[in-house]
């Protein structure tokens, strides 16, 4: 009988090479990435994803953005000339530990995603005041 | 001084990029199926990103350009080139601390050389999660027309 551990290995196993297989024809979206005092927002542009096929997923330590391409097509349409290939989306970002995770918030608008990572209150930098004795 | 070790990269990490766009430059951005480059086409990485499909009835000419408006495309037809040109202005936060700066900021114009049977007088575009599509009518004359034998 396998334990709880393999299973849970075995379930890591599988979405791994899903995530491969997944990859091969995933594009990595350009980001901004920058920060201020307050937490770290992420900017992706993903033109061709609407918020029905936008995944994002933040596991462990980890965030990923995922995102199918859809546009319009027709009947007997032959491509003549194609700078985009692939129709997914892909990339993901080690967060560290003063993030707070569970309070991400991420907006979509005309194929750009906004995210914003806030940090966790006890490392936001707070003002000392000085008091004069 | 710490932003500099927030910036550390992997010595690889160059070799690894220049890598992707060798890939990209086989596989990806600016080549054409055929792997001839069309002498308009940007160099990897350009923006906005093109592909063109036609149909029997038309060419569809989709603009991978996200986070704009309807109006700040700039579109014209002369002949069998359209182009299209525009602004897109990246807001820099002066506050923040910048890991990555990818996205592209600035003017962008791209100009496109369509099949000779395109019909200047039936464009029309709409935008779409940033996704600007132009559908250019063909000329009914060189469609491929069924000749029945009698």
């Amino acid at each position: 009988m396998a334990t709880q551990r393999d299973f849970t290995q075995l379930e890591k196993a599988r979405a791994a090479t899903q995530a491969t297989r997944r990859n091969e024809s995933a594009t990595r979206p350009p980001v901004d990435v920058f920060e201020n005092s307050d937490g770290i927002r992420l900017i992706a542009d993903m033109p061709g994803v609407s918020k029905e096929h936008l995944r994002l997923q933040a596991e462990g330590n980890t965030l990923t953005i995922e995102g199918d391409l859809q546009f319009e097509v027709t009947d007997r349409m032959e491509p003549l000339h194609a700078e985009v290939r692939s129709t997914l989306y892909r990339c993901s970002f080690v967060l560290s530990s003063e993030l707070d995770t569970s309070q991400i918030e991420a907006i979509l608008k005309d194929g750009v995603l906004a995210v914003r990572i806030p940090k966790r209150a006890a490392f936001r930098p707070r003002r000392i005041e000085v008091q004069s004795g | 001084m710490f932003e500099g070790l927030w910036g550390y990269e992997h010595p690889l990490a160059g070799q690894i990029r220049r890598l992707e766009d060798e890939l990209d430059a086989v596989f990806g951005r600016g080549a054409s199926l055929t792997g001839t480059r069309n002498i308009r086409s940007l160099p990897a990485g350009g923006f906005p990103a093109v592909n063109i499909a036609s149909t029997p009835e038309a060419l569809l000419v989709y603009l991978f350009a996200p986070g704009l408006d309807t109006k700040a495309f700039d579109i014209s037809m002369q002949q069998n080139l359209l182009s299209i040109s525009g602004t897109r202005d990246i807001p820099v936060d002066e506050t923040a601390t910048y890991y990555r700066r990818e996205r592209f900021s600035g003017e962008f114009r791209r100009t496109i050389s369509l099949p000779d049977d395109a019909d200047p007088e039936r464009v029309e575009a709409k935008y779409l999660n940033g996704i600007l599509t132009i559908r250019i009518g063909r000329r009914e004359s060189t469609r491929p027309r069924q000749i029945e034998v009698r």
